[in-house]
């Protein structure tokens, strides 16, 4: 059955106050990023249901609203996705060679996951870290002036993370 | 001068004691003592415009919010900094929450909201961590929660995380994705002062603009209109990046000549390894972009500043737009096609889907652009992207349609023959990633 940790559910009730009542589906969002982080990292069928379940409203106005949102996925990703900006000023700052460059070394194209699951591609539009292109989305956290090197040293560290 | 930036890089200026040392909360003191009425009179004095890019006067704004009895009104602080080449609000909430959360604090006050919201975009995964710390520290200090000083003003600010979509750094999509559904915009009016947020009156800014009223206050709104030239007041925020040697957020005067700041040794340095600059976008991702002669000076041969005025001196035909600070530089070696196409593609994937110009539009000038790039586009691909993107613009609900039809026309305007030269030499094209670099003469004015 699908249910948040104890935890989650207590954070998702606690955001659910920070709006007026009787407009608790102005959590939607906050509550479908907890739903991705805890149900394997991307948002199937049942998990968006039960999210409709917990704000009282009907799923359909959850999964119109997971669709419309690039941050969440639809189908399953890696352990790991590797979101890369490609918007202008990140590709004059080189953003198109890291990107060719995870392909080879991955052997996946872009949105495509590797077959171990640990890593997907996922080119993103702009991130907001112009000023440090190239760079890349990974979790939470950015990572930035990206050269093939990093991303070589990135993947292996992730590689070692996977293993512990 | 700093007006906002001034204590980046004291220590522990993150956190609330360092932050107060630094003369921290000072303007809260002083506006709680003063009447909402008063604070707005303030802004309005200071000549202040909204930051986020369309440059809206804010205390002119903030006077159109309706007060109707018993209804609760919100501010709403537009987060969802998505413009490419924008990360100046990134800055402002990662090093200086205090001072955002300050500004914030006596924006609500102003305003009578006693609930506010940060609307931040999902991506910027870390810094509602950062900012609900500033926010606790306030709280535990008496500036935040239950009568405020014992001015009987309640204030709770909470951050809403986005998911990605830059449409929702337009006012109304922002307030629909806030009350959870998908970013499209509204049609206006209503007006969000009106009727925004769950129909009740609400103020929508810009982060670094809430983070100018702190400055404003604490100098008066008179003293703070004195800073800058003309219409253009206080500082701005430019958020420089593309190849240029030292790419970064600086606090600018308005009176900075463009060539100082891409050159200068207190700012971008020039351009990266030794290359010419071409061409630049000088206000985010939206704006015209404009190639070197005609970024340095107008038309008529006067220095172009830094300024809202100066930067759109000669309309779009031979000028651009401040915007929202992102500054965008590229080198001579840098393809304008190319990069008009990920601008192109970016917008494809960005229109919420409304209104069809930009929803077919920008599918369709995308792949218009990738084949020019790519060596198989026609002479009469260029007209047909002309004539595209002139059907978009002022035809949708909101402005993405223009955001997105404004760089391709002046891609075209200004550089034509680097579109001409990938028709005409298509299999070339197609192996060389730059463009013509007879644009970049960064110091003698050519005639485009």
């Amino acid at each position: 059955m699908i249910q948040f940790s104890q935890e989650r559910l207590a954070k998702a009730q606690e955001i659910i106050t920070r709006y007026p009542e009787g407009k608790q589906k102005s959590a939607l969002i906050p509550i479908l990023h907890l739903a991705q982080e805890e149900f394997g990292g991307w948002l199937d069928v049942p998990v968006m249901d039960y999210v409709a379940s917990i704000l009282s409203i009907k799923p359909i106005e959850v999964y119109e609203v997971a669709t419309f949102y690039t941050m969440f996925n639809m189908k399953p990703v890696g352990k790991y996705v590797l979101e890369v900006c490609q918007t202008g000023p990140c590709m004059v700052s080189g953003s198109d060679k890291i990107i060719d460059h995870i392909k080879n070394k991955l052997g996946i194209k872009a949105g495509e996951t590797t077959e171990d699951g640990l890593f997907t591609l996922k080119p993103a539009e702009c991130l907001g870290a112009c000023g440090y292109a190239p760079m890349m989305q990974l979790g939470k956290h950015y990572r930035e002036h990206l050269t093939t090197e990093k991303v070589d040293a990135i993947i292996e560290e992730l590689r070692a993370a996977a293993k512990n | 001068m700093k007006l906002l930036l001034e204590n980046a890089h004291v220590e522990g200026i993150r956190y609330y004691e360092a932050y107060r040392k630094t003369g921290g909360y000072r303007a809260l003191e002083k506006a709680l003592k003063m009447t909402p009425e008063e604070l707005v009179e303030e802004v309005k004095k200071s000549g202040l415009r909204g930051r986020g890019g369309a440059g809206f006067p804010t205390g002119l704004k903030w006077s159109f919010l309706a007060k109707p009895e018993g209804v609760p009104r919100h501010l709403v602080v537009n987060a969802d900094e998505s413009e490419p080449g924008t990360f100046k609000d990134r800055y402002l909430m990662e090093f200086l929450p205090h001072l955002f959360i300050e500004g914030m604090i006596i924006s609500s006050f102003a305003l009578g909201s006693n609930v506010s919201y940060v609307y931040i975009r999902g991506e910027y995964a870390w810094i509602p961590d950062i900012l609900e710390q500033a926010i606790a520290e306030a709280k535990a200090n008496g500036w935040l929660g239950k009568n405020i000083l014992g001015t009987g003003f309640d204030c709770e600010i909470y951050v809403h995380r986005g998911a990605g979509a830059y449409i929702c750094g337009e006012e109304t999509a922002l307030i629909e994705s806030l009350e959870g559904k998908r970013g499209n915009p509204r049609i206006k009016p209503p007006f969000p002062a009106i009727q925004g947020v769950w129909m009740r009156p609400t103020v929508v800014n810009n982060v670094e603009t809430i983070a100018a009223v702190v400055p404003i206050i604490n100098m008066g709104g008179e003293e703070y209109g004195k800073i800058g030239v003309g219409r253009s007041t206080g500082t701005k925020l430019m958020s420089a990046c593309g190849n240029l040697k030292r790419p970064g957020v600086y606090e600018i005067p308005f009176d900075l000549s463009v060539e100082e700041f891409i050159f200068g040794d207190e700012w971008c340095q020039g351009i990266a390894n030794g290359k010419k600059l071409k061409a630049c976008i000088p206000g985010g991702s939206s704006v015209p972009i404009l190639p070197a002669n005609l970024l340095l000076k107008t038309a008529k041969g006067e220095t172009r500043y830094m300024n809202y005025e100066s930067l759109s001196d000669g309309g779009f035909q031979t000028g651009s737009m401040l915007g929202s600070g992102g500054f965008i530089v590229l080198d001579e070696d840098q393809c304008v096609v190319r990069h008009t196409m990920t601008l192109a593609h970016f917008y494809m994937h960005e229109s919420c889907g409304q209104c069809s110009p930009c929803r077919e539009g920008t599918g369709w000038m995308y792949r218009v652009l990738k084949n020019i790039e790519n060596g198989k586009g026609k002479m009469e691909d260029i007209y047909l992207l002309w004539d595209i993107q002139r059907r978009i613009e002022g035809n949708t609900i909101c402005p993405l349609g223009d955001a997105a039809a404004w760089p391709v026309a002046a891609a075209i305007r200004h550089f034509r023959d680097e579109f001409e030269w990938h028709v005409l030499n298509p299999e070339e094209s197609q192996t060389r990633n730059f463009g013509l670099a007879h644009y970049a003469n960064p110091l003698e004015v050519v005639s485009a």
